[in-house]
């Protein structure tokens, strides 16, 4: 018990929170991989059968996607906390894992779009700058590709590849202003330590200036409070909120201001979504007349406990609590139907931790009638949006956002 | 002892065991099919990436979905793999990973 469940950290008690609530203790909890049978239905067979529960060093164990480069998402139980723990916070890497040591870290700034360079080791950078935090939701651009249908290649990710937590750091803005910014400046080409194994390209990423600019946007060295985990980015990583994880580089050593659109494969190729099927990109300078690249996370929630085919016990009174999160506009509301999407009632929103981070809801039921039973949740956002119903295939696998559908057995 | 607390127990011994036994695992464990091509596969695909990207992008991919993955293989990411190799790596991910037809009603 103690081996799993006694650990540090998190605001909750972790036995309850790896076992889930009344849904785990009746629904026969899911194994192996805490897996919800209803994503074990959508995903690929193969996906299902290779993704099993595997330990990283550091980490608790996650439903591994691929040994290497480490691909490892992060069971849906772990939501029930309001930010994800760094050791259960899932991992997502193109290329080999670097291993820097603080000490021999250096970043450099260079390019035409500022007037001199710069090179900061951490302590210059800390005593320089001030340090701020930014409570952000961190989702993998292909968070749910694994439930596409039809399926399309690549990362198999079901509803965990994404987390939130609390990111502590500098301001980009403040490190790129003391370089100083010329008016050319276009973009801010990101590039972490990380390299392929053989001559493909190099997982680089650039940012429009008024994202990079934006004083939410961080060259964070901590997440919760901690260093960040070799994982997740040490030393350092861009913080990119409410834009995919795409662009949150890791084990970040160079930024260059470019006068130019950055034309490296993993912007001017991959990444990218049709023109105009989600909106506006807000990236003008990595448009193109077929494309646009995947920028802001779509509105999304997603039902956290009972987990999908839970038994619940008729006539007894339980809370379904969920997550809701969009780009940075905030949520507005949340609804729950218990009859197929023709009425809708509001859950409760609890508490706000900032635009970036995900909003948890419950909302109430006594399930009355045994057997099946159906709950839907869907977000309304600030700005308008609300989720689709039927999913806007793209060939890359994105912005998977269609209102859920949980199925329940009350018995 | 309730009820709840036995099945409690129950649960978690079968979390502690399940973790244990997967916190070791490791790439080596991957088991392919075997047949003709696996050697090229094994030899080719696993410079880069463990093949449990074969797994996991199955069985959902026809000849032609598996053909533009490995061409991808070769001309972005830098494969190293002669025309024969590319035709006996399509031809084994085919035949063994490709796409299951959809059963008649």
């Amino acid at each position: 018990m103690q081996l799993i469940c006694g650990a540090n950290g998190g605001n909750m008690d972790r036995r309850k929170f790896i076992l889930g609530s009344t849904s785990a203790l009746t629904g026969g909890l899911l194994l192996p991989g805490i897996v919800s049978s209803a994503v074990a239905q959508d995903l690929p067979a193969g996906a299902v059968a290779s993704g099993i529960l595997d330990a990283l060093p550091g980490k608790r164990p996650l439903i591994k996607r691929s040994f290497r480069p480490p691909n490892y998402e992060t069971p849906v139980s772990y939501f029930r906390e309001a930010f994800t723990p760094n050791d259960a916070f899932y991992v997502r890497w193109h290329t080999g894992v670097p291993d820097i040591a603080l000490a021999d870290w250096r970043l450099h700034i260079a390019g035409p779009g500022v007037k001199s360079e710069r090179e900061f080791t951490h302590d210059s950078l800390r005593r320089k700058f001030k340090t701020v935090e930014v409570a952000a939701v961190n989702q993998c651009s292909g968070n749910r590709r694994g439930l596409f249908n039809p399926h399309v290649a690549g990362v198999q990710w079901g509803f965990g590849a994404m987390g939130n937590a609390v990111w502590g750091g500098v301001r980009l803005k403040d490190v790129l202003e003391d370089a100083g910014v010329t008016a050319s400046a276009l973009e801010v080409v990101g590039n972490g330590a990380d390299a392929p194994t053989l001559t493909g390209p190099d997982f680089v990423k650039s940012l429009p200036m008024w994202k990079a600019l934006d004083p939410d946007t961080l060259i964070a060295f901590e997440m919760n409070g901690e260093p960040l985990p070799k994982w997740n980015g040490a030393p350092a990583r861009l913080v990119a909120p409410g834009w995919t994880a795409t662009y949150w580089i890791k084990a970040l050593v160079d930024l260059t201001v470019t006068d130019k659109p950055f034309d490296g494969f993993w912007m001017k190729t991959a990444y990218r979504v049709p023109k105009g099927m989600f909106g506006a990109s807000g990236f003008e300078s990595q448009d193109t007349e077929q494309n646009s690249p995947i920028t802001a996370i779509k509105l999304n929630s997603l039902v956290v406990d009972p987990a999908p085919g839970a038994v619940l016990e008729r006539g007894r009174r339980i809370e379904v609590l969920g997550i809701a999160w969009d780009g940075g506009s905030g949520i507005r509301n949340v609804e729950v139907s218990l009859d197929g999407g023709k009425t809708w009632r509001d859950a409760k929103l609890q508490r706000d931790l900032g635009r970036y981070s995900w909003r948890q809801w419950r909302y109430a039921i006594k399930p009355e009638g045994a057997g099946a039973m159906t709950l839907m949740a869907r977000a309304h956002a600030r700005d308008g949006s609300t989720q689709t119903d039927t999913l806007v295939h793209n060939p890359a696998g994105y912005h998977h956002n269609v209102v859920q559908k949980v199925d329940y057995h009350v018995a | 002892m309730s009820h709840k607390d036995a099945v409690r127990n129950a649960i978690t011994s079968v979390v502690l065991s399940a973790s244990i036994a997967t916190a070791a695992a490791d790439e080596t464990s991957i088991r392919l099919t075997e047949g003709p091509g696996l050697t090229q596969v094994q030899a080719s695909c696993s410079m880069c990436h463990s093949l449990d990207y074969i797994l996991m992008n199955s069985p959902f991919q026809d000849k032609a979905a598996w053909e533009k993955t490995v061409n991808k293989m070769v001309k972005v990411m830098g494969a190293p793999m002669t025309a024969d190799d590319v035709t006996a790596v399509v031809a084994y991910l085919d035949s063994h990973y490709g796409k299951v037809a959809p059963t008649a009603p």
